[in-house]
């Protein structure tokens, strides 16, 4: 598929580019045409792939389970109901693992997050090319289908996450014990003169521990998808180098999807227990 | 690769997304399988009843069956001594009734001896007198010795 027209590198660039809209140089809105183009048109642009792969699967989960949320019964449940609950229960039990508070809203929270990532990450195994082809076929040339790979996607879900993480935080604990978290610990003293001196450190310290774990929750998911990603490009590429090296990369393909999928669902694990846990934080007082 | 408005907008899903989840998805599966729970519970606990009551059923047939069984016992003896009673009532009763009937057929053959003697008596007296007459009436007058006659009569 790379070869003819494309070097490899130029392959792999466009694999990466997103399908981006925004505004062009000379003033007009459309699509990117390059990826140097899409990056020159800065923050007022949106990648049309990504808001519209995650959307899809988002609705697809949510019109699954909303069909087994109207026709729940408490009887005998059927395939879908069974499966259903299968997940909630999971969830409600990796829930009550972690999180000792009451709160209604940390359980559809965490199964939002995980069956919604699950998806966007499963997208990683439909080979690479067959999603972006068909799309060419449409007249669509950029199409990045895996949107946890579009660190928008993975920064807005934790951005997400922490607004209610903040919004929990104030209301547990008010600006007071929120701002005493930040800057009366971890070293305190009785001495107010040495406690003064402490603050700026705790608050240097406690300020960069606050501000790394959103970091850290989105670039653990991100970077995770985008080297998997990166290593199905690359096996990809392997294709257009004749039939042996064309058979290896089939093999290897094969071996990196199966792996793939034990990563596809653990980083949408993570992702949920660090959100409870954050949320669990955001409850209790250290 | 650039970070632009794309964040806001899968913010946005996401809100949307999470909203929807708890408001119709979590809520009703959840409910449903804490109904189902409850109902679990319930079916054990009536299972567990019921197998109470049946037991207690059982002890309770258990009893009812003894006590049949002790009256009829009691039925069946009581039975055995009216009709042993019944038996012996019988055979006093007959015995009385032989009794009193060689009593009475005694009475009447004593009668009827006395009667065929009285008889005899008087045929003997009539006869005597008869046989005195024929002998007094070639001597005497019978008139003269009727009291001899009948005082005669009479020790016969």
């Amino acid at each position: 598929m790379a070869g003819d027209t494309l070097t490899s590198a130029e392959y792999i660039k466009h694999h990466l580019t997103n399908l981006t809209f925004g505004q062009m140089p000379d003033g007009s809105w459309g699509i990117a045409h390059s990826a140097a183009e899409a990056k020159a048109m800065g923050f007022w642009a949106i990648h049309v792939d990504t808001m519209f792969w995650s959307i899809f699967l988002g609705v697809l989960f949510l019109y699954f389970f909303k069909k087994v949320a109207d026709n729940v019964t408490a009887g005998i449940p059927g395939g879908m109901q069974n499966f259903a609950e299968w997940t909630c229960e999971f969830i409600d039990m990796s829930v009550r693992g972690s999180f000792s508070s009451k709160n209604a809203m940390v359980a559809p929270l965490s199964l939002t997050i995980f069956i919604w990532i699950f998806l966007m990450n499963l997208m990683d195994l439909v080979p690479v090319d067959v999603i972006p082809e068909i799309s060419k076929l449409l007249g669509i040339h950029y199409m990045k289908v895996v949107s946890t790979t579009d660190p928008n996607a993975t920064f807005g879900m934790a951005i997400g996450v922490f607004i209610v993480v903040f919004y929990y935080t104030f209301k547990i604990k008010g600006v007071g014990g929120f701002l005493g978290e930040l800057t009366l610990q971890p070293f305190s003293s009785k001495n107010p003169v040495v406690q003064a001196l402490f603050i700026p450190v705790n608050f240097i310290l406690e300020f960069v521990s606050l501000v790394s774990k959103p970091v850290s929750l989105s670039l653990r998911l991100f970077g995770n998808m985008y080297a998997g990603e990166m290593i199905f490009i690359l096996i990809a590429i392997m294709y257009s180098a004749g039939i042996a090296m064309g058979l290896l990369g089939g093999v290897l393909q094969l071996g990196w999807a199966i792996f793939h999928i034990l990563i596809i669902t653990l980083q949408a694990f993570i992702f949920m227990t660090l959100t409870i846990v954050y949320l669990e934080m955001a409850h209790t007082d250290h | 690769m650039n970070i632009n408005l794309t964040l806001f907008g899968q913010l946005a899903a996401f809100v949307v997304f999470v909203w929807f989840t708890m408001k119709y998805v979590w809520t009703p599966i959840m409910g449903a399988l804490e109904e189902r729970r409850k109902k679990i519970a319930d079916g054990l606990a009536a299972g567990e009843r019921g197998q109470h009551e049946q037991e207690l059923a059982e002890e309770r047939a258990k009893g009812v069956l003894q006590e049949a069984k002790v009256q009829a016992g009691d039925i069946v003896a009581q039975a055995q001594k009216r009709g042993t009673a019944i038996i012996d009532e019988a055979k006093t009763a007959a015995r009385t009734e032989g009794e009193r009937l060689i009593t009475a057929a005694r009475a009447e053959i004593d009668q009827e001896v006395n009667r065929a003697r009285e008889q005899l008596r008087e045929k003997v007296a009539i006869l005597a007198v008869a046989g005195a007459e024929k002998i007094l009436r070639r001597e005497i007058d019978a008139e003269a010795n009727r009291d001899i006659v009948d005082a005669l009569a009479k020790e016969i």
